[in-house]
């Protein structure tokens, strides 16, 4: 049976969590489950950029012991972080994701409007990582980027882009992830 | 969304091939990525490649010799080369050698995106067999006006909008950032281009004279008003006027100005007849206008009358990143006009025009220029060429703002430098004795530099 897991790691709201588990369920049509947070991601902070590594929180998903056993299956597993991502090329980003494998994080940080010294937003930052997780998710199905400003897969460089774009997959994206859901489970 | 776009990354570092490529993929395009040049060269002679991101910096080929040879192969292939913000000497060099372009690592993903998007707009023109070399050359040039950093892309698409307009429009930025520039690009690509642009700066003249100058004068208007003369505004009918530095006019002229722009009406000093006028204003100033109309000090109006479409133009400290761009084209302008020819800038010296704060902006970098293009001996700028920011380099100035830490890391730079990197005669300056200097050139991880 398909699985989506939500993993947080280091203390995350509760409401969040579960704000972005009904929306997974909804979206991706799958069972989705909140499971036990790991602590919060130390291991992968870059000192020289004072930023925390994308990839290495990844790979700790990924290698998790307790997380094996999980991982078995035609599961996802989505890591919830509130510190901020960067890659080796990229000078932040607000998650990533194996193309076409298991595992994707999001990052809470920049999706607060306090980041931009603006006052806080509970709203609108749930609106924000609901479309993230989506996104982030759906490169996990093998989906790239789209050109479509609306659809959840287009690639957000700001806020600004966020906000633009929908929750929703467009209609070439969706078909492409019906698609890419039935030759995982074949 | 784009599985047709094939791109080679050629980078030493596993991590940044990896990270660039994971990138790229997620992106939709097809991505290949080598270590090194001998393989790079491989691939484009075995291929069809889009484009090529290419390291500088690499054991063996470096990033420009790389290009080079890949340009002896395929001359249209674009190349980005990837550098670090130290190597300002190399991108400009790699721009001479026929690099597409430059992105400093790690990228900003909207600069990324940016230069990606560039890449497919020349692959489809290549594709419809346009081949506009010069539009493409002029990529990151609007009007001669230049900037690749992402404030002045988007300074630059503001200056295209409203170019078609006819609104007013009010340039904030320091000294030297290029509002006449703008203003000038602003009119140049306006409609009202046949028609006079006409600049007057309100700070030079004294307020009696600046009314006149603005609106004209009637014979024997004041003493010395010999004979009746057309102000600014009649002889920029048709055209654009530029009111350099707003923030300097008096109370009264203020008034006279915010009626011209509310019913586009004047008279004449000393004169009683109401002339039309069909102007566009843009408006500049270095001042902090807002906070002058909150000090009471210029009129809300006028302010909000000015400021219909606002151009904020960033000091050049923060926007870096355009550096190399301009003193590529600083020093082929100067080279014409001194008919010199130059390469480059040694590394020295573009790691100085890195450093330096630019407290005159891009003003001051074109003088920097010039003078180092006029008394540079050899065909390479060198740090000799560059005297105030050798000096400035020199000197060494703590501010309160700094940390203890910082204060000491610099001091002891300063004192190794002045000694030539000799341990013991730098600890006997310092009055420590040489564990400690080498434990403190540890700790701050000091460098020759
Ligand atoms: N982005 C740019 N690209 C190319 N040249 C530039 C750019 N910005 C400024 N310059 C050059 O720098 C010099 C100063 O620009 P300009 O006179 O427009 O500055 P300004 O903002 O009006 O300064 P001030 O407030 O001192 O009058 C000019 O020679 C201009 O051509
Ligand atoms: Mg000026
Ligand atoms: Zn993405
Ligand atoms: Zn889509």
């Amino acid at each position: 049976m398909r699985c989506i897991y939500i993993l947080p790691i280091g203390s995350i709201h509760q409401p969040i969590l579960r704000t972005v588990a009904q929306e997974i369920t909804l979206r991706f049509n799958c069972r989705c489950k909140i499971i036990p947070s790991l602590e919060a991601p130390s291991y992968a902070f870059e000192p020289d950029r004072e930023q925390y590594s994308s990839g290495k929180i990844l790979k700790q998903i990924l290698n998790n012991e307790t997380l094996c056993s999980l991982l078995k299956g035609t599961v996802k597993i989505l890591g919830i972080v509130d510190v901020d991502l960067c890659t080796p090329i990229l000078t932040f980003v607000f998650g990533e994701a194996q193309l076409g494998g298991k595992a994707a994080t999001v990052s809470l940080c920049r999706l607060r409007q306090e980041f931009y010294g603006l006052p806080p937003d509970p709203k609108l930052l749930l609106e924000r990582a609901k479309k993230e997780a989506l996104h982030e998710l759906g490169h996990t199905f093998g989906l790239v980027h789209c050109s479509d400003p609306k659809c959840v897969m287009y690639f957000s460089n700001s806020v600004r882009n966020i906000d633009v774009k929908t929750d929703s997959f467009c209609r070439s994206c969706s078909m492409l992830l019906c698609e890419n859901k039935q030759s995982e489970r074949e | 969304m784009r599985k047709d776009v094939h791109i080679l990354v050629v980078d030493d570092e596993r991590i940044m091939r990896d990270s660039l490529s994971d990138w790229l993929l997620e992106e939709g395009y097809e991505v290949v990525a080598v270590e090194d040049g001998a393989r790079a060269l491989e691939k484009v002679r075995a291929e069809r490649w889009d484009a090529l991101l290419v390291d500088l910096k690499m054991p063996g080929m470096d990033g420009i010799e790389v290009l080079e040879e890949v340009k002896k192969i395929n001359q249209d292939i674009p190349v980005i080369i990837m550098t670090a913000y130290a190597t300002v000497d190399s991108a400009v060099r790699a721009m001479k050698q026929g690099a597409y372009d430059y992105i400093v690592k790690p990228f900003n993903p909207e600069e990324i995106g940016l230069a990606i998007r560039k890449i497919i707009a020349y692959q489809d023109l290549l594709k419809e067999n346009i081949y506009l070399r010069h539009e493409l050359e002029k990529k990151y040039e609007f009007m001669d006006i230049i900037g690749k950093s992402h404030k002045m892309q988007e300074v630059l698409a503001l200056v295209r909008t409203v170019a078609k307009s006819n609104s007013t429009i009010l340039i904030e930025g320091e000294s030297g950032t290029g509002k006449e520039l703008v203003a000038r690009a602003i009119h140049n690509s306006s409609l009202r281009s046949e028609g006079p642009f006409v600049a007057v700066s309100c700070a030079a003249l004294p307020e009696s004279l600046l009314e006149s100058e603005l609106f004209g004068h009637e014979k024997g208007a004041f003493t010395g008003a010999v004979a009746r003369k057309k102000g600014r505004f009649e002889i920029a009918n048709t055209g654009t006027l530029f009111l350099d530095e707003i923030g300097d006019i008096s109370p009264k002229t203020q008034v006279g100005l915010l009626r011209v722009l509310e019913e586009k009406k004047f008279t004449r000093v000393g004169g009683t007849e109401v002339l039309q006028t069909d102007v566009r204003i843009i408006s500049a100033t270095n001042k902090d206008l807002k906070a002058m109309v909150a000090e009471e000090k210029f009129r809300e109006d006028l302010y909000y009358r000015i400021n219909v479409v606002s151009i904020l133009l960033p000091p050049l400290r923060a926007k870096k990143e355009d550096i190399p761009l301009l003193v590529q084209h600083f020093l082929k302008k100067y080279c014409i006009e001194n008919k010199k020819e130059i390469d480059g800038l040694s590394s020295e010296a573009s790691r100085l025009l890195m450093k330096y704060d630019w407290p005159g902006n891009v003003r001051e970098l074109e003088n920097v220029i010039e003078r180092a293009v006029v008394v540079a001996k050899e065909r390479i700028i060198v740090p000799e060429d560059l005297p105030l920011l050798a000096a400035e380099e020199g000197k060494f100035k703590p501010t309160p703002d700094m940390s203890l830490r910082e204060v000491e890391k610099e001091h002891i730079l300063l004192a190794l430098e002045s000694n030539n990197w000799n341990i013991t005669k730098t600890a006997k300056m310092l009055g420590i004795d040489r564990n400690t200097l080498s434990s403190r050139i540890k700790k701050y991880k000091l460098k020759k530099r």
